[in-house]
């Protein structure tokens, strides 16, 4: 990439806006993702008895809370590209189409 | 048709190994222990035959199309998000994951469900994180990423040797597993179905390339979902999709008991719980043959819906195999056809199982759908231990042809023909290494390897790929000597570690120097502190230009503007 085009880039209002809401927003989703797991295993640590609470018949806490930490995996990927594949590449598209 | 699995002894990995919990990890995605040669299972041979008659002639397709360097490595850029998603989910349910998990459900209920999470939340991560980099700055390869702006000489050999590593490690693993499990289920000798694998992965590779490859790893994905979809169905339906009278039953004839619906044994200690997590987590996004599926796919808008698609995929098949483990339990335990039962006439539920604890979710493919349905799960393990190995072949192949012959030892000075020869020279040799591997690792105890394989991804691999990425400052020699000190010291500890020192070197027990199986956790900080330190102590010229050159790159992952596009054709 030459220098020039490097720095009118660099320069656009537009791809500081870019880079900034992008990683933030990926960076939030990773600490809830990380937080929601790392929670899950110091309960599986520390707590485990509490996983065994009963909530109807035999069926204990665990059980529903383990299904939601996979059905948050998928909804939080689909939130993420949802907005990148659409704000954020308009945006993207944009810069590209200005350095031209 | 005979009961496929007629075996006698199988002191299987996993029923030993979930006593630990970074000892189940190690031997769930391994298949572990001796095995019988069952009888011949015709059934399922027909219906592999059948496998192998369509991927051969997809693979002659592929052939067809696979001309340059992009369509080799890549399969031109042209996999769509969906498809590539199908794939990365296919790359990741091995059938040793598929067979290891269930039995961790059969055998310890909720602790089945811990360990699947752990495989899974890796993926949200790898995609808010790196993906679209990833797929902005690399072509073929992840040394492509590691290397942008910096020396491609000691880079490229640091990137392949933890792929080479890593790639070698999976590979012995599966064509173990894959040895043992067609004696189980198809009745053939351990060498030639070694062999056998062996040879249909060459084929594949060799002729049909990244485009073959994601193809017979598409269909095995969509079989195998179908499969396990349909025995999860059959199980529910025999409850009336009433869960609690299927937890009920569960709890009902488990020797355990009520303990299968709570965190069990799994988890040794808060070290090893977390040390297993970052490895699972972080070692996702270093193994190369996962990181090259992201090259196959024309832009970062498909990276990432390949993301999302397989995390739905490899989500919804870690549900499946919790309901087909306690599927087992219900269905299997109080059938004394499916133990070894002894002469006045008990049998161990957990440790009877015929053919080995590994084989519950084959035996509840019999009882839901009888013999045709056994033949037909019997033919998709078998395929999904074939799609996994050709994979991996791919990867390690690309590593020594890209990057070692082209860039390291050719210096870029190279066509892409030599290129491409090397490359099929390269998949011949390693096809051939892992016949050989497969049967001189028979009787090893392999159940280490692909938490070893893991933990090196996640200490090697990871590092280098984020830091080059997202920080400005990385210089050769931080990145070659941190990526260095990851690798070796993964592999010191595991060695050192209970797992080997105790259970393959045969040392007492309670004598390994290393405390932990996973040593994720203070080897993969090792490789980012390393990195670090080498780099800011790196004051030479080479360093400032390295920094210097940060930015084009940063512009190039950011927007996507330069970046590999897909091929016209």
């Amino acid at each position: 990439m030459h220098a020039e085009l490097t720095k009118k880039i660099r320069n656009n209002p537009k791809f500081v806006e870019l880079t900034t809401k992008r990683t933030a927003y990926g960076w939030k989703l990773s600490i809830l993702m990380l937080v929601i797991y790392y929670g899950f295993i110091l309960v599986v640590a520390f707590a485990p008895k509490l996983l065994g609470t009963p909530v109807s018949g035999v069926i204990t806490l665990g059980i529903p809370l383990g299904v939601l930490i996979i059905v948050s995996a998928f909804i939080l990927t689909g939130i993420y590209v949802r907005r990148a594949n659409s704000e954020f590449d308009e945006l993207n598209r944009q810069i590209i189409e200005e350095t031209k | 048709m005979k009961r496929a699995t007629a075996a006698l002894a199988a002191a299987s990995g996993l029923a030993a190994a979930v006593l630990s919990f970074s000892g189940a990890a190690l031997a769930a995605d391994a298949i572990t222990g001796a095995v019988q040669k069952a009888e011949t299972n015709w059934t399922a041979i027909v219906m592999f035959l059948a496998f192998v008659a369509g991927t051969l002639g997809i693979t002659y397709w592929a052939a067809s199309k696979t001309k340059t360097a992009k369509d080799f490595y890549s399969a031109g850029g042209g996999i769509t998000g969906f498809q590539n998603g199908l794939a990365i989910a296919g790359d990741y349910m091995s059938a040793a994951s598929f067979l290891g998990i269930s039995a961790l459900v059969y055998g310890s209920g909720y602790d089945g469900v811990i360990y699947s999470i752990g495989f899974l939340v890796g993926w949200p991560v790898i995609l808010f994180l790196i993906a679209e980099q990833l797929r902005n700055l690399g072509k073929y390869t992840f040394a492509d990423v590691a290397s942008y702006r910096l020396q491609q000489t000691p880079i490229r050999t640091l990137a392949a040797s933890g792929s080479l590593v890593v790639v070698a490690l999976y590979l012995i693993a599966q064509m173990v597993g894959a040895g043992k499990l067609i004696q189980l289920l198809f009745g053939l000798d351990y060498a030639y179905a070694v062999v056998m694998v062996g040879i249909l992965m060459i084929m594949y590779v060799t002729f049909g390339g990244m485009l073959a490859t994601t193809w017979v790893q598409i269909i095995k994905a969509v079989l195998l979902l179908s499969g396990a979809s349909f025995m999860a169905i059959m199980v529910l339906v025999h409850y009336g999709f009433n869960f609690g009278a299927l937890f009920q039953a569960a709890v009902d004839v488990h020797p355990k008991g009520i303990a299968i619906m709570q965190p069990g044994t799994l988890v040794k200690d808060p070290v090893s719980a977390i040390s297993l997590g970052i490895a699972l987590m972080f070692g996702t996004a270093g193994l190369p043959h996962i990181l090259m599926r992201f090259f196959t796919v024309a832009d970062a808008k498909e990276a990432r819906k390949s993301v999302f698609y397989a995390t739905g995929f490899i989500g919804y098949f870690y549900i499946l195999t919790f309901i087909i483990g306690f599927g087992a339990i219900v269905l299997l335990m109080n059938d004394p056809s499916y133990f070894k039962v002894a002469a006045d006439g008990t049998y161990n539920k957990l440790t009877g199982v015929q053919g080995g604890a590994n084989m519950v979710a084959i035996h509840l493919a019999k009882a839901v759908g009888g013999d045709l349905f056994l033949g037909f799960i019997s033919a998709v393990a078998f395929a999904t231990i074939l799609a996994v190995v050709s994979g991996l072949t791919l990867a390690g192949a690309s590593a020594v042809s890209h990057d070692l012959y082209a860039s390291v030892f050719r210096r870029g000075r190279v066509n892409e023909v030599q290129e491409i020869r090397v490359s099929k020279m390269a998949t011949v040799a390693l096809g051939v290494l892992a016949i050989v591997l497969g049967i001189a690792f028979e009787q090893q105890n392999i159940a280490f390897m692909v938490g070893l394989a893991f933990a090196i991804a996640a200490s090697a691999n990871f590092p280098i790929i984020v830091l080059s990425m997202f920080w400005s400052k990385l210089t050769t020699n931080g990145a070659l000597i941190g990526g260095f000190m990851g690798l070796i010291s993964a592999t010191v500890l595991v060695v050192l570690g209970p797992a080997v020192w105790e259970g393959v070197l045969g040392n007492v027990k309670g004598s390994a120097p290393f405390p932990y199986d996973n040593p994720a956790i203070f080897s993969v900080p090792l490789a980012f502190i390393g990195s670090w330190l080498f780099s800011i102590l790196d004051k030479s010229q080479n360093a400032r230009d390295e920094e210097a050159a940060y930015e084009a790159q940063y512009i190039r992952s950011q927007t996507g503007l330069g970046a590999e596009g897909a091929s016209s054709h």
